[in-house]
């Protein structure tokens, strides 16, 4: 076993089992600081893919920046202890259906395509630097302009949304 | 792999952790003695001749105080906190290159630990991990004041890291990588405070909020929250606090020195001279390559950046809440975010009409100017609310 297949299966360990006490924590904040220590070890396996740019990218935009938010909303409502509130009745059939489904889906992705390609290959090592960042700038700002930019409207309109529904009006209490 | 590669990184490791914590020590003494300086005291000066003996003394006092762990804490995160913020502190500094090279026993010594591609990404990335140590720090004291000063703490580290990442963004276009070492290559013939006189102002301003020194040290505003996101804290957990906030100073302010001040490299002025990092020193027989004046030109640097965060917290007060948030979002924000728009046209521009002075002399000139048109702004607009409602 070579020592890169050794640390992929530790880590995969690692990553089930930070999203397994995601899921099982009782206090919201230890929920969210589990799903930040996935996030980091998913950020390890970019590492181990040979993509230091996503990696880096990974921590400093979920990690860092939105795991932050999350806790810092969950603190500032006190909201780590809520009780189990009322289940809608036909929350957890449907659940259950979704999820069988997405396992379905999941699985069969895996083995139609570990059949026609095992190999992960990792990409070249001269990508990650300057020229692959520059790359990567062109494709979004040319190729993917379109998308790129719905997507930042769609940011700006979500955060519109947001500071329109708590603003106060003016001249009220 | 060979094991004297592995041999070479921990011991390299090992050797950035002691400089930064020997700084942390040094550092604390430095200020103590500066402020005092400053308000006309004299300072600690009895421990060893000029208090140099002091940090050992204060040191020895946290070990022996009594740890603290008050009742209702969340235990786990509680204790976990103070090394969540310690840890970032440290391992920052690992890819901010500290000197070129030299042979020892044949083989070549790089003066870094990592030589990252994407360093200037992982600096981002760690510095917004650091925001977790503070918050938790709060959350778990189960106290309203620990928990009001991290939150406030990480709405202010937040709101700060986006201008901080315009600023890396100025220092990444101007030195055309993300590679530290290639930055400060990049500075051999001018530094980039001079090219960016405004972004590195900027640089200044928003690293001080992201280690919550003064005047931006709202976390730990002592009148308003005891002492913020550590009131529960004693003892050596205490310590580690104190250690990181400082080694957080020594760690920005190195790499502000290597973004904007040339990193290891000599004056400018000085290059090709006897006082060059790539100048060759002849003694009698011996000859060497000036490499052990790397580290000495980046320490000149760092104790200079460091006197002007002491010398902001001497003589500045601290800014009301409100208005440092306004200031990060309205002011900063917009500012960091034209500055890094001019830098790009700029070096756009000097390439396509093959000018470099557009590049010289068109970037600082219109940066520059930007920037006391924000101070004139931001001054009418003060005085127009000190009519009103203020």
């Amino acid at each position: 076993m070579s020592s890169e297949l050794i640390v992929f299966l530790v880590l995969s360990l690692v990553a089930i089992a930070t999203a397994l006490g995601m899921l099982f924590s009782q206090n919201a904040v230890y929920s969210a600081l589990f799903l930040v220590l996935n996030f980091v070890t998913v950020a390890v396996f970019y590492l181990l893919l040979g993509a230091p740019f996503i990696a880096m990218s990974q921590i400093t935009v979920y990690a860092g920046a939105i795991m932050v938010l999350f806790l810092f909303v969950i603190m500032l409502l006190g909201a780590e202890n809520l009780a189990p509130s009322k289940n809608l009745p036909w929350q957890k059939p449907l659940a259950r259906l979704l999820s069988v489904i997405l396992a379905v889906e999941a699985i069969y992705l895996l083995f139609s395509r570990a059949r026609t390609d095992l190999a992960v290959t990792a990409p070249d090592a001269s990508l990650n630097t300057m020229d692959s960042l520059r790359d990567m700038a062109m494709s979004l700002f040319n190729q993917y302009l379109l998308p790129f930019e719905v997507t930042s409207i769609l940011l700006l309109v979500a955060m519109v949304g947001a500071i329109v529904l708590t603003r106060q009006e003016k001249g009220g209490k | 792999m060979d094991w004297t590669i592995w041999l070479e990184w921990i011991l390299k490791g090992l050797v950035l952790c002691l400089i930064l914590l020997t700084g942390f020590a040094y550092l604390t003494l430095y200020e103590r003695r500066a402020l005092a300086r400053i308000q006309v005291r004299v300072g600690p000066n009895r421990a060893g001749p000029q208090g140099l003996l002091q940090p050992i003394a204060d040191a020895v006092k946290l070990i022996f105080k009594e740890e603290l762990t008050p009742g209702k804490v969340y235990k786990t995160v509680f204790f976990l906190a103070p090394v969540l913020t310690v840890v970032p502190s440290l391992i920052i500094a690992a890819v901010v290159p500290l000197g070129s090279s030299f042979t020892l026993f044949g083989r070549e010594i790089t003066l870094y630990v990592a030589d990252l591609n994407v360093g200037v990404l992982y600096l981002t990335s760690i510095a917004s991990i650091a925001v977790y140590g503070i918050v938790l720090a709060g959350w778990s004291s189960n106290n309203k004041y620990a928990m009001l000063g991290g939150i406030r703490s990480s709405a202010q580290m937040i709101s700060y890291e986006l201008s901080l990442g315009l600023c890396f963004v100025i220092a990444i276009l101007l030195g055309d990588s993300m590679n530290l070492n290639e930055i400060v290559a990049a500075q051999e013939e001018v530094w980039f405070v001079l090219v960016q006189p405004a972004g590195a102002l900027v640089f200044l301003i928003v690293t001080l909020a992201e280690v919550n020194r003064a005047p931006f040290d709202m976390p730990e505003a002592e009148q308003e929250l005891t002492a913020g996101y550590h009131s529960e804290y004693s003892g050596m957990k205490f310590a580690l606090f104190f250690m990181a906030e400082y080694q957080k100073m020594i760690v920005i302010s190195m790499i502000a020195a290597t973004l904007f001040f040339g990193g290891y490299r000599e004056f400018w002025f000085l290059k090709d001279t006897f006082f060059s990092v790539d100048a060759v020193w002849k003694i009698g027989s011996f000859q060497t390559q000036a490499w052990f004046l790397g580290p000495i030109y980046l320490l000149l640097k760092v104790v200079v950046l460091l006197f002007f965060m002491i010398w902001i917290r001497a003589t500045w007060p601290r800014i009301r809440y409100d208005r440092l948030m306004a200031f990060g979002w309205k002011v900063l924000l917009p500012l960091s975010l034209v500055l890094a728009f001019i830098t790009a046209t700029g070096i756009l521009l000097a390439q396509e009409l093959n000018n470099p002075m557009i590049y010289s002399i068109g970037i600082p000139v219109v940066s520059s100017l930007v920037a006391l048109l924000t101070v004139v702004l931001i001054y009418r607009e003060l005085r127009r609310k000190s009519h009103g409602r203020f």
